[in-house]
C-alpha cells in the first residue's frame, strides 16, 4: 500500500472512527488525481473546517440528496474536457440507503463514470444517531429506543439491479481488500459501487479501541460477508471465505455493542435466519445456480 | 390586424398551420404571432388555434376574441364548441367539409381538406394531417401569397406532397 | 438570419450558440420543448454538449453544480413544479459561485394542477443568489438568453441567471425571431475557483458565521457589481447586433401620468392599451420591468402607478408592488392578475388604469370593486 497520505491529521473524526480509516485507504487506492464527492455525513464535518481541510484532494461538499446527480455533472465534464481524474464519492448510509437513493439510481442507470462508495454506520452519525434506512433489525438508536423492528435495507441489491460493472462490499478493518477492490472499481470505466461496512464507536456504543475487531467479528460471523460482483459474476472475497468455512455465534458480534443490548431471542433468531439465507443466497450466486 | 381561430382536433395538425399561416405572414413581409390554447395535450380532444397579421409587431397575448375569419378543420368540433363565437360581423368561416354550409351574416367557404390530404395518402396515425392545405386554402382568400405558403412549408417540413396539397387545396378552393 | 420560432426554441437555439459542456434537464410542461430540442441538438450533432438524462430536476440543479465546478459552461432549464423540487440546489448552485444559466418556463403551482403561467414559481426563488430577468417576446427570449450566459459568467459576477418567460404565452407562442452569430459576445470562461486536482481546496466544506457571513455579504456585493456588468452587455448586445435592452422597457413614459408596471408578457398587453388610453386623452405610459433581480431603480416620480402581479405572496401582497412601494417609497395600485394563466386583455388593462385607487390592492376577476 502506498505511504503517501491523503487524509492528513486534524480531522475532526470522534476516536476510533472506522470511516475516516476507511477513507484513508480509498484514497491511497485513487491516487492524487481524484475528486472526492462529499454529500452530508460525517465526512462533511470530518474534513475539517473552512480555511482549512484534512484532506489532499479536492473535496466537493454537495447537497444531501445529490451525491449520485453531482457525480454524474463532474464526470461527465472532466471527461468531455478530456481528463480522466477519478470521480470517487463517499457518502454515509443516510445519503446513500435514503435521501440520496434516486440520485444514486439515477448515476447507475445513466453508466456514469465514477465510484461510490457508501460507508455504512448504519445510522445517521452527524445528528447523533438516529435511526437509518441502514441501521439493521435490533439496533436502538435515538429514535429507535427499544430496537429498529424492522430490517436493514438491502442497498446491495437495489445497486445490482442496475447491472454496474462492478461492486463490491468492503469493510475497514481489512484495509488490504478495500484497497484492492478501489483500484479494480477505478480501473472499470462506468459505474462502480463499495458498501464499506464502517464500525462507529459512539453509535454501536462499544470501546473506541474495538472498532477493528468489531469489524473483523461482523466478517467472521457472517453478518457482512465481503465480495464483489464483475459484471455480473460475483465472487466471495477471501477474508469471508475463510471466515465462513467456520463463522462464529453471532452473538460473539452483537455482544459488545451497546446498541444489541438486552436483545430479545426471537430479533435473534430472526437475524440468524437472514444471514443464513443472505450466505445461502450469495453462495448459489457464485455457483451460478440462481 | 387580422385575427384568425382555428378549430380542430388534436392530432390534425390544428397548431402547426396556425404556425404556417404566421411564417407565410412573415415571408410576406409583414408581422405576425401563432400560438395554440392547450389542454392537456391528448389526441382527438378539441383544440383552438389563432394567428394574428398585423403590419406592425404584434403585442397582444391574450386570446383573440372577435376573429375576423373562423377555420374549421374539423366538422365534428361544431357540436361542442360554439366555432362562430365572436367573430366579427362580416367575417368569413372556412369549413373542411365536400359540402357548403350556410352561417346567416358571415362569408362562408367550404374545402375537402380531408380529401385532399387522403388522395396525397398524408396520413400519420391514421389521422389525416390538414395543416398544409389549410394554408392553401387561406391563400386562395388572399390572406397570405402562395408564394410565401410554400416558402413557409419547405422551411417546415421536406416531405413533397406537403407543398402539393398545399397547391391542389389552392386550386380546388373557390371564391 | 430572419426566422420563426417559440419561445422555447428560440432558448433552445441560443443556448446551442452559446456552447455549454454540459446540460442536464428533466422534463416539465410548458419547458418541455426546450430540453427535446436540446436533446436533438446534442444526437445530431450540433452541439458537442454532455447531455445528462437526469431523473429529477434537484439532480438536475446537482448535476450542473458538479459540472460547473470544473469551469466548464452548463444550461438547464425547468417550470414551477420542478423549480420548487430543486429550491435547495438553486441556493447550492449561487452559494458556489457557480455562472449557470437556467430558463425557467413561468408556470402555477399546484394545487389545483394548473400548466398556464404565473411568476409565483420564480418569485420564491427570489432570495436565492440567482440574477433574474424576465421576458416578453420571442426575440427577447433568445437575446436574454445569449446575454445571460455573458452576464452570468463575468468575473464581477459569476452568479447563476435564470431567464423567465410566461408558460404557453410566450414558451408555445410563434413569432419572428432574427438570429445573430453570437461570436466572442460571450467570451470563454474562466471559473476562477475551478475543481484542480493539482491544487487541491476543499468546496463547500464546514464554515463558521464570521466567514460564512463575509461570503453572503460577497454574493450581495456581486450582486450590486452585476448592475454595471448588465448594463455593459445590453450596450455591447446593441453595439455588435443593433437590438436596445435596459433594465426596463419604457413606453411612452415621459410625459405619462399614469404609469403602469408588469413583467413578461403582460407588458406587451399593456402597450397596447396606453396607445388606447392615450387615444381616450389619458396620458399612460407602460413599464415593463426585465431584471428583478437585482432590482434596479426605477424612475417613477411625481405619477400615478398602477402594478400588476403576476404573483402573490399570501398575507403579503403582490411582490411587485411591495418590491416597488419599497424601493421607491411611493404608492401604487396594486393589480392581482393573470394568476394561472387567467385572461388579461388590453381593455382589461385600460380599466385597471381607469379604476386605480392608489393604495389599494385588487384582484382581477374576484374583487368586487376597486
Ligand atoms: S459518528 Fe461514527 S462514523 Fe461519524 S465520525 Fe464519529 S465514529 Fe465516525
Amino acid at each position: 500500500m502506498p505511504k503517501e497520505e491523503f487524509v492528513l491529521k486534524g480531522t475532526s473524526a470522534c476516536p476510533g472512527c472506522s470511516a475516516s480509516l476507511a477513507l484513508r485507504y480509498v484514497l491511497k487506492a485513487a491516487g492524487p488525481d481524484t475528486v472526492l464527492i462529499v454529500p452530508a455525513c460525517c465526512t462533511s464535518v470530518v474534513q475539517g473546517m473552512y480555511p482549512n481541510t484534512a484532506v489532499n484532494v479536492p473535496v466537493v461538499n454537495v447537497g444531501f440528496a445529490t451525491a449520485g446527480a453531482s457525480a454524474s455533472g463532474m464526470s461527465n465534464a472532466l471527461r468531455a474536457l478530456g481528463k480522466k481524474t477519478n470521480v470517487v464519492v463517499y457518502a454515509g448510509d443516510g445519503g446513500t440507503l435514503d435521501i440520496g437513493i434516486q440520485a444514486l439510481s439515477g448515476a447507475l442507470e445513466r453508466g456514469t463514470d465514477f465510484l461510490y462508495v457508501c460507508y455504512d454506520n448504519e445510522a445517521y452519525g452527524n445528528t447523533g444517531m438516529q435511526r437509518s434506512g441502514g441501521t439493521p433489525l435490533g439496533a436502538k438508536t435515538t429514535t429507535t429506543p427499544l430496537g429498529k423492528p424492522e430490517v436493514k435495507k438491502d442497498i446491495e441489491r437495489i445497486v445490482a439491479a442496475h447491472e454496474p460493472p462492478f461492486m463490491a462490499t468492503a469493510c475497514a478493518a481489512y484495509p488490504q481488500d478495500l484497497f484492492r477492490k478501489v483500484k479494480k472499481a477505478l480501473s472499470i470505466r462506468g459505474p462502480s459501487f463499495i458498501h464499506v461496512l464502517a464500525p462507529c464507536p459512539p453509535g454501536w456504543r462499544y470501546p473506541t479501541e474495538k472498532s477493528v475487531e468489531i469489524g473483523k467479528l461482523a466478517v467472521k460471523s457472517g453478518v457482512w460477508v465481503l465480495y464483489e460482483r464483475e459484471y455480473g459474476q460475483l465472487a466471495i472475497s477471501s477474508p469471508s471465505r475463510t471466515a465462513l468455512k467456520n463463522p462464529i455465534p453471532l452473538e460473539e458480534y452483537l455482544a459488545p455493542q451497546g446498541r444489541f443490548a438486552g436483545i430479545d431471542p426471537k430479533t435473534l433468531d430472526i437475524l440468524k435466519q437472514r444471514i443464513a439465507k443472505n450466505l445461502q443466497r450469495l453462495a448459489r450466486e457464485e455457483s451460478g445456480v440462481c | 390586424m387580422f385575427e384568425i381561430r382555428i378549430h380542430s382536433r388534436g392530432g390534425q395538425g390544428g397548431v402547426t398551420a396556425a404556425r404556417l399561416i404566421a411564417l407565410a405572414a412573415i415571408r410576406d413581409g409583414r408581422y405576425a404571432t401563432a400560438f395554440p390554447f392547450y389542454g392537456a395535450e391528448r389526441r382527438g380532444a378539441p383544440v383552438v388555434s389563432f394567428v394574428r397579421i398585423d403590419d406592425a409587431p404584434v403585442k397582444v397575448y391574450s386570446q383573440i376574441q372577435q376573429p375576423d375569419l373562423v377555420f374549421v378543420m374539423d366538422m365534428g368540433v361544431m357540436d361542442v364548441v360554439d366555432v362562430l363565437h365572436g367573430l366579427k360581423e362580416g367575417g368569413t368561416v372556412v369549413t373542411n367539409s365536400a359540402h357548403k354550409h350556410e352561417f346567416a351574416g358571415f362569408r362562408t367557404f367550404n374545402i375537402d381538406l380531408t380529401g385532399i390530404a387522403l388522395k396525397e395518402d398524408l396520413v400519420v396515425a391514421g389521422n389525416p394531417i390538414l395543416d398544409t392545405a389549410v394554408i392553401g386554402a387561406l391563400a386562395k382568400l388572399g390572406i397570405i401569397t402562395i408564394e410565401s405558403a410554400k416558402k413557409a412549408i419547405a422551411e417546415m417540413f421536406t416531405d413533397e406532397r406537403d407543398i402539393k396539397t398545399a397547391d391542389d387545396a389552392f386550386r380546388e378552393m373557390t371564391v | 438570419m430572419l426566422t420563426v420560432a417559440t419561445g422555447n426554441k428560440a432558448v433552445a437555439l441560443a443556448v446551442k450558440q452559446a456552447k455549454p459542456v454540459v446540460v442536464a434537464i428533466y422534463p416539465i410542461t410548458p419547458q418541455t420543448e426546450i430540453v427535446e430540442q436540446i436533446a436533438q441538438y446534442v444526437s445530431q450533432g450540433d452541439l458537442s454538449a454532455r447531455y445528462i438524462d437526469v431523473e429529477s430536476e434537484h439532480s438536475a440543479m446537482a448535476a450542473c453544480i458538479g459540472a460547473s465546478m470544473t469551469g466548464v459552461r452548463t444550461f438547464t432549464a425547468t417550470s414551477s413544479q420542478g423549480l420548487l423540487y430543486m429550491h435547495e440546489m438553486t441556493n447550492w448552485a449561487a452559494g458556489a459561485r457557480l455562472p449557470i444559466v437556467m430558463a425557467n418556463v413561468n408556470r402555477a403551482i399546484g394545487p389545483g394542477w394548473n400548466i398556464w403561467a404565473e411568476h409565483t414559481d420564480a418569485m420564491q426563488e427570489r432570495d436565492t443568489g440567482w440574477l433574474q430577468v424576465y421576458v416578453s417576446t420571442v426575440q427577447e427570449a433568445y437575446d436574454t438568453t445569449l446575454m445571460a450566459f455573458r452576464i452570468a459568467e463575468h468575473n464581477d459576477v459569476l452568479l447563476p441567471v435564470m431567464v423567465n418567460l410566461d408558460g404557453f404565452l410566450l414558451s408555445h407562442v410563434m413569432q419572428p425571431l432574427d438570429t445573430v452569430e453570437p461570436a466572442d459576445f460571450i467570451p470563454p470562461l474562466h471559473l476562477p475557483h475551478t475543481v484542480d486536482p493539482k491544487n487541491p481546496m476543499g468546496y463547500g466544506t464546514l464554515t463558521g458565521p464570521d466567514e460564512y457571513f463575509k461570503f453572503r455579504w460577497d454574493i450581495e456585493r456581486s450582486m450590486r457589481d452585476s448592475l454595471r456588468v448588465i448594463e455593459a452587455a445590453h450596450k455591447e448586445f446593441f453595439q455588435r447586433f443593433g437590438r436596445t435592452y435596459g433594465f426596463t422597457e419604457d413606453y411612452r413614459c415621459e410625459d405619462a401620468d399614469v404609469v403602469v408596471v408588469s413583467m413578461g408578457t403582460l407588458g406587451k398587453e399593456v402597450e397596447v392599451a396606453v396607445d388606447n388610453l392615450r387615444n381616450e386623452g389619458i396620458r399612460a405610459g407602460s413599464m415593463r420591468l426585465r431584471w428583478f433581480r437585482p432590482f434596479p431603480k426605477l424612475d417613477l416620480m411625481n405619477r400615478d402607478v398602477v402594478v400588476i402581479d403576476r404573483d402573490y405572496s399570501f398575507g403579503f401582497g403582490g411582490v411587485l408592488a411591495h418590491s416597488i412601494q419599497a424601493k421607491n417609497r411611493t404608492g401604487v395600485f396594486s393589480v392581482i392578475a393573470g394568476l394561472g394563466g387567467q385572461e388579461v386583455t388590453y381593455d382589461d388593462i385600460a380599466g385597471f388604469v381607469k379604476n386605480r385607487h392608489i393604495g389599494r390592492e385588487y384582484w382581477f376577476g374576484v374583487s368586487d370593486n376597486v
